[in-house]
């Protein structure tokens, strides 16, 4: 869809999801521009992961829609909007941890690949050649990018946190992603694995031609990064435009910080940013 | 390791065997196998091929469960499937073994994926109670469906053939288990280096990142119970030529778990692991009783007492090995390998 010169590749509209009587989303609109980060933010239990959730295909909003490239895909299961290149992580990882580095890697790359039952018990001519061919890729690729060279062979179970977190990206990055979904990718990291991260973020965007979607927490990097940010709360989006727009918008500070006093808000807020 | 020239390295790195110390082995492995037979007594190459029809049937055992995480209580029923099919075949028609026992294998991969269809709903206990159920059913049918099955009788075989060269005997059955086993324990063993035994794995690890990544559950479920029970019908097939009779009580409950038992011993989700497992599961009964029959000399009471400690014995060590070793045998081996590589140097 374009409308005033922006394309915009993924869209929410008036999604409405709720849990037994407890709504999770409330007519939920928003869209995110082709190429650009897209940053969702607001308080715990906001509803941003049940968005992700409805994006992805897990959850089926009641009401509403969820458009790719202005189509609507709501009726897709999981699977296929992975092969439309909707790829995530998840905020509490979700690699396979009796697998090697490697591996989980490559199941990334699984959509792309053709092997079948016959030719996978054979080994042989294109299945080996297919093996090799998505090897070479994700070594090339998204290995040396991610800086994790040194951990392929390890089982993902030994790592460290902020090592998963990466290889949970490496893996969405086999995925040869059009739009990387990111539920909080520098959750719980030090503020050196945070830099790595938003620099890796930024690349990505950059250098692969790929619209990021993300929810974070960490308003220093939010500000950072973000082309565009959507602020939702209890469900709702209260405010959206620029970073900048948004961290001035009064709404924005009280759904964050409760009922205090918006003067000292909005100035920890800047201050946050001015740390970054 | 950083890989300086990628296309020859990555061959090197994505072989079978990444050593030649490796490749060695194996070859000195297969000239073992090849030799045993000629120097191994009647009742040792008895127990071989009753080991080589565990290996296959734990190795597709080990692939459902072990490696895609979906418990099954009914290889006995599916491992029926294929020696009723071979029984049948060899009593009305003139098939070649390696036909008879394709025809075992898909038919079982069949009913394993009508089988299997539950499995996108139930889990775990609940999957293991279907599967059971299905077994039973088939346990039925092959009491009943008399026109087919023989009933109570059972049908008896013919030896198996191929151009006119007859199976009769436990050698010349032997260079048919074993050679079919190797086989199909590497075509198990590639699947894991594909896309296709990722997918396993990674429903077994988690289903909904496996469906993130665009894995279809359903569809690679109900692979693996194909995949699985061909396994179970080829191996069920080898069980009916090699006995020359089957009957329901060939194929008893027992045996389902007498299966789950030998993954677990040798390794969940490790091809070494089911090998292992099914070795150790056949030849500890018969090491048991031959103690027994050794010490009665002696004790002309020990039939008395052992036969029952037996089971004990056995119950036992698979007891043991889950509290002390949940990867099993595979997991044993491995870390003398390692002390081995090592040595002499101290780990
Ligand atoms: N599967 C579910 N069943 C019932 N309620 C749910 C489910 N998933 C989410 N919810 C509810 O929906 C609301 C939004 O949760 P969600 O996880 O989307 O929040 P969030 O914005 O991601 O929060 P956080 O910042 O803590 O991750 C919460 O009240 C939560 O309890
Ligand atoms: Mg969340």
């Amino acid at each position: 869809m374009n409308v005033g010169g922006a394309v915009y590749i993924l869209e929410a509209v008036n999604v409405h999801l709720a849990f037994g009587g407890v709504a999770a989303l409330r007519d939920v609109s928003f869209a995110v521009p082709e190429g650009s980060i897209t940053t969702v933010i607001g308080p715990n239990g906001a509803g941003k992961t049940s968005l992700f959730n409805c994006i992805s295909g897990f959850y089926r909003p009641q009401q509403g829609s969820i458009r790719f490239r202005g189509e609507d895909i709501s009726r897709l299961k999981p699977p296929a909007r992975a092969a439309l290149g909707l790829a995530r992580t998840f905020q509490n990882i979700a690699l396979f941890r009796g697998m090697t580095v490697l591996d989980n890697i490559k199941l990334g790359a699984h959509v792309h690949l053709k092997t079948g039952l016959l030719g996978a018990l054979a080994y042989f001519g294109p299945a080996r050649r297919e093996e090799m061919a998505v090897r070479e890729e994700i070594e090339r690729r998204i290995i040396d990018f991610l800086e994790i060279d040194h951990i392929r062979r390890q089982p993902v179970a030994n790592l460290p946190y902020g090592l998963q977190k990466r290889v949970e990206l490496a893996r969405a990055l086999a995925m040869r992603p059009t739009v990387l979904m990111l539920d909080e990718p520098v959750a719980g990291m030090n503020r050196e694995e945070k830099e790595d991260m938003a620099r890796f973020i930024l690349d990505i965007k950059d250098e692969w031609d790929v619209t990021v979607l993300m929810v974070e927490h960490d308003m220093n990097m939010v500000m950072d990064i973000s082309d565009h940010v959507v602020v939702l709360n209890f469900g709702q989006v209260i405010a959206s435009g620029e970073p900048s727009q948004v961290q001035q918008d009064p709404a924005v500070i009280q759904a964050y910080l409760g009922d205090g006093d918006v003067e000292t808000l909005r100035r920890r807020l800047n201050l946050k940013t001015e740390a970054a | 390791m950083r890989i300086g020239d990628a296309k020859q390295t990555y061959v090197a790195d994505e072989a079978l065997w990444t050593s030649s110390t490796q490749q060695i082995w194996f070859g000195l492995l297969l000239l073992a196998l090849l030799v045993f037979p000629f120097i191994a007594n009647s009742y040792l190459l008895y127990l071989a091929c009753l080991v080589g029809i565990a290996v296959i049937s734990a190795t597709g055992l080990n692939i459902l469960t072990g490696f895609t995480g979906l418990i099954s209580l009914g290889q006995a029923g599916f491992m029926g499937v294929g020696g009723y099919t071979v029984a049948w075949l060899s009593l009305h028609t003139a098939v070649p073994f390696p036909l008879a026992l394709l025809a075992a294998g898909l038919l079982t991969a069949a009913v394993g994926v009508i089988v299997g269809l539950p499995s996108l709903r139930v889990k775990g206990l609940y999957l293991a109670i279907a599967t059971l159920a299905a077994s039973v059913f088939l346990h039925f049918i092959f009491s009943e469906w008399t026109s087919v099955t023989g009933g109570m009788a059972g049908l008896s075989l013919r030896p198996a053939q191929l151009l006119g060269f007859s199976f009769h005997n436990d050698f010349r059955m032997y260079f048919m288990i074993m050679p079919l086993a190797v086989i199909m324990l590497l075509a198990a063993r590639n699947v894991f280096r594909t896309r296709v035994g990722r997918a396993f794995i990674a429903i077994r690890d988690r289903d909904i990142s496996a469906e993130v990544l665009g894995i279809p559950l359903l569809k690679y479920k109900l692979l693996s119970f194909g995949l699985s029970s061909f396994y179970a019908g080829v191996a069920g097939g080898l069980f009916a030529y090699f006995f020359r009779v089957v009957t329901p009580e060939s194929f008893p409950l027992a045996m389902s778990i007498f299966y789950l038992a030998a993954i677990i011993v040798g390794g969940m989700g490790s091809i070494l692991g089911g090998v292992l497992g099914a070795v150790f599961m056949t030849l500890v009964p018969e090491g048991l009783k031959l103690l027994t029959a050794a010490v009665t000399p002696f004790y002309p009471q020990a039939p008395v007492f052992m036969s029952p400690l037996l089971g004990v014995v056995f119950g036992v060590l698979i007891v043991g090995f889950l509290l002390f070793e949940p990867n099993g045998l595979a997991e044993i081996w491995r870390r003398i390998r390692r002390f081995f590589h090592l040595w002499p140097f101290r780990t």
